[in-house]
């Protein structure tokens, strides 16, 4: 540990707050923390960066060998293909696109009408087995999704809910409320409980201190549930591909899907449909990053 | 203002737990009533269910001449100031304080003039344009007195306002709300673990413990003769001395030998203790008249007073009040007397006053 010390004495130690143990040694270990961020940042974005390449290369470049990484004629045509059909009118793909906003939008508002207060609930009233019922709650998500294919297919053939929005909503809003819950729970719990009550005192019942007082402080709570709720539903595909068949209710992944295929695949086009389909995703989490990491780190300190 | 009247009162959670066992409490009009426990005793729950912010298992709860039972708390014209204060955090001072007015309907100008008044009254004109995270603890304590003031109500509900206050602060404001009950002649109910508090604001106290009242009566009753030896260990700073006694040749005698009066009606048949002060109790020099000997323990040197922990052959050590000009080392020979007068005594078994 001699060198640490040596550092220490040289950066001065009123500066260097980096516990000892994982000094590495000064200027070799940010050059090799940036090679590592380097090298980790090309293999994650590279795919990213060839999508977007791809979507506004001409067919022609797009198969070039070798391939062309610059140096390509701009076009916007496969953008143009996305939302227009061949011989003009709507894509099959702009129909799935609103299908998905439709879809995601309308499960993520019904799992927040039913999650949040019955996550006020479970934070503020005494409910009998309260933690077995939680835990219930949480175990449904135990499973991947997947496994429940099958039988809810069978299921959704008997009630008639196959091929249609609502029963994707349906599927949707069921498997975002559990999160839906346990997530607004730790906001809920985070606003002290002697709002409602002084409010209750000042002459409201317990439902208009939860909307008047409790919710307008849970809104950034909401909006962050909300878009976890929100990139879930918008980005299921396993669910999609199954319950959906005609080009009229089918979401975009799937529909992005099955693009590829048959005898030849129109790579700009795909790749343009998949720019599109990530851009709300990534506005999102950005208009909302702070409290992304809020509701990630939510309840991971005690108060 | 109205008088409040608990009957009966027992709380039992869903899981289990009795948080309240049988209260009865009797508040009178304009009275400053404080409940006093240790924590779990039921005394937060007890004001909870008068707030009707929790609904009693069984029992009754009157408000002048309402029976409340099934009123919701919005209804039963009451006030409530909070550990944590509650003032709503998006709210400036001026609309914390008007909230509750906006709540009951009053018109624009009647809220602005009551607003005004109980501004002035709590010296609160600076504040008033300003949010709750921009208050200072005691600020935020004075707003939301002043919100609780705002709405004339029938009765004041204090659940340990000053507990997250610094010393000093905490004073002042005791002086603040003890001042203000007894000018608006206000019926409060104030809910607090520090006996010091209890002490210097309340009329009547009501010790709790375990959900049950030990003992309710003026702080001078508390303190001369606490009906319990809970209360008896509760109260006091440090708590009296419980020293166990025989009765012999009409005297009190503990085991090291202390000898003390005994009250009138003193029972013969039973094990008992008798509660001494300890400012009933002198540290003497080795030898003096009518003591007995001891050795000084540990002695805590207070400035304005000395408390002497004192070993004098008895089952417990006992702790002895003296001004700061009698000084003994820890570890010196000295004497131990009784000065005061007649001491309580208690039944060992029952743990309650026998005389």
């Amino acid at each position: 540990m001699a060198v640490s010390v040596d550092e220490a004495v040289s950066t001065g130690p009123a500066r260097d707050r980096t516990p000892p143990g994982r000094r590495l040694g000064g200027r070799g270990r940010s050059v090799l923390e940036v090679a590592l961020l380097t090298g980790l940042a090309v293999v994650m974005l590279f795919p990213v960066l060839w999508m977007i390449e791809t979507s506004i290369k001409d067919n022609r470049d797009v198969y070039a060998i070798p391939a062309k990484f610059v140096g390509f004629r701009v076009t916007l045509e496969h953008f143009r293909d996305v939302f227009v059909a061949p011989g003009g009118g709507r894509s099959a793909l702009s129909v799935a696109f609103l299908n998905s906003a439709l879809v995601a939008g309308a499960s993520t508002v019904l799992a927040t009408v039913l999650g949040v207060p019955a996550a006020w609930a479970y934070s503020r009233f005494a409910v009998k087995a309260k933690k077995d019922q939680l835990f219930f709650i949480l175990s449904t998500r135990f499973m991947p999704p997947v496994v429940v294919v099958i039988p809810i297919f069978l299921m959704y053939r008997q009630v008639g809910l196959i091929d249609s929005k609502i029963g994707l909503i349906l599927i949707y809003a069921a498997f975002n409320v559990p999160f839906t819950i346990w997530m607004m729970k730790g906001f809920v719990d985070e606003v002290p409980a002697e709002y409602e009550d002084a409010a209750m005192l000042d002459g409201y019942t317990r439902l208009q201190a939860f909307w008047r007082y409790t919710l307008p402080l849970l809104v950034p709570g909401i909006a962050a549930t909300a878009v976890f709720a929100l990139i879930f539903s918008w980005n299921e595909f396993v669910f999609a591909i199954f319950l959906t068949s005609s080009d009229d209710v089918r979401t975009a992944p799937p529909a992005i899907a099955g693009l590829i295929g048959g005898t030849t695949t129109d790579w700009g086009l795909v790749a343009a449909a998949s720019v599109v389909f990530a851009l709300p995703v990534l506005v999102f989490a950005y208009l909302v990053r702070r409290h992304l990491i809020a509701g990630v780190t939510l309840g991971a300190v005690r108060r | 203002m109205a008088d409040i009247e608990v009957k009966a009162l027992h709380k039992r959670y869903p899981d289990g737990t009795v948080a309240v066992d049988q209260v009865d409490l009797s508040i009178g009009d304009g009275e400053l009533f404080v409940m006093l426990g240790p924590s779990g005793c039921g005394k937060t729950t007890t004001l909870r269910a008068i707030a009707g912010l929790e609904r009693q298992t069984t029992g009754d709860i009157r408000i002048g001449d309402t029976l409340v039972n099934d009123q919701p708390p919005a209804e039963r014209d009451i006030a409530m100031v909070f550990q944590f204060y509650a003032l709503y955090p998006h709210l400036k001072t001026r609309d914390n304080l008007a909230f509750p007015l906006r709540a009951e309907g009053l018109p624009k100008a009647e809220v602005r003039r009551r607003v005004d008044e109980v501004a002035r009254l709590m010296r609160l004109g600076p504040l008033l344009d300003r949010r709750p995270r921009q208050l200072s603890g005691g600020e935020q304590q004075r707003v939301a007195l002043a919100r609780a003031l705002v709405r004339r109500p029938r009765a004041f509900l204090m659940d340990e306002p000053l507990t997250n206050l610094d010393a000093e602060l905490r004073a002042d404001m005791r002086t603040e709300i003890k001042h203000l009950q007894g000018e608006l002649g206000a019926t409060m109910v104030y809910v607090t673990h520090d006996q010091v508090e209890a002490m210097s604001l309340g009329h009547r106290i009501a010790i709790l413990n375990k959900g049950r009242v030990e003992q309710i009566g003026t702080p001078l009753e508390v303190y001369d003769r606490p009906a319990s030896l809970f209360c008896a260990a509760f109260i006091g700073s440090p708590p009296m001395n419980l020293i166990e006694v025989e009765v012999a040749d009409g005297q009190l005698r503990g085991q090291g030998g202390l000898v003390l009066t005994p009250p009138p009606g003193v029972p013969r048949d039973r094990r008992l203790v008798a509660g001494v002060r300890p400012e009933a109790l002198a540290v003497t020099e080795a030898g003096a008249e009518r003591s007995v000997p001891a050795r000084v323990v540990s002695a805590e040197w207070l400035g304005d007073e000395i408390i002497y922990v004192v070993d004098h052959g008895g089952q417990r050590d006992v702790r002895v009040r003296m001004p700061p000009t009698v000084r003994h080392a820890a570890g010196a020979a000295v004497g131990l007397r009784h000065t005061g007068g007649t001491p309580v005594v208690y039944d060992v078994r029952t743990e309650e006053l026998v005389a």
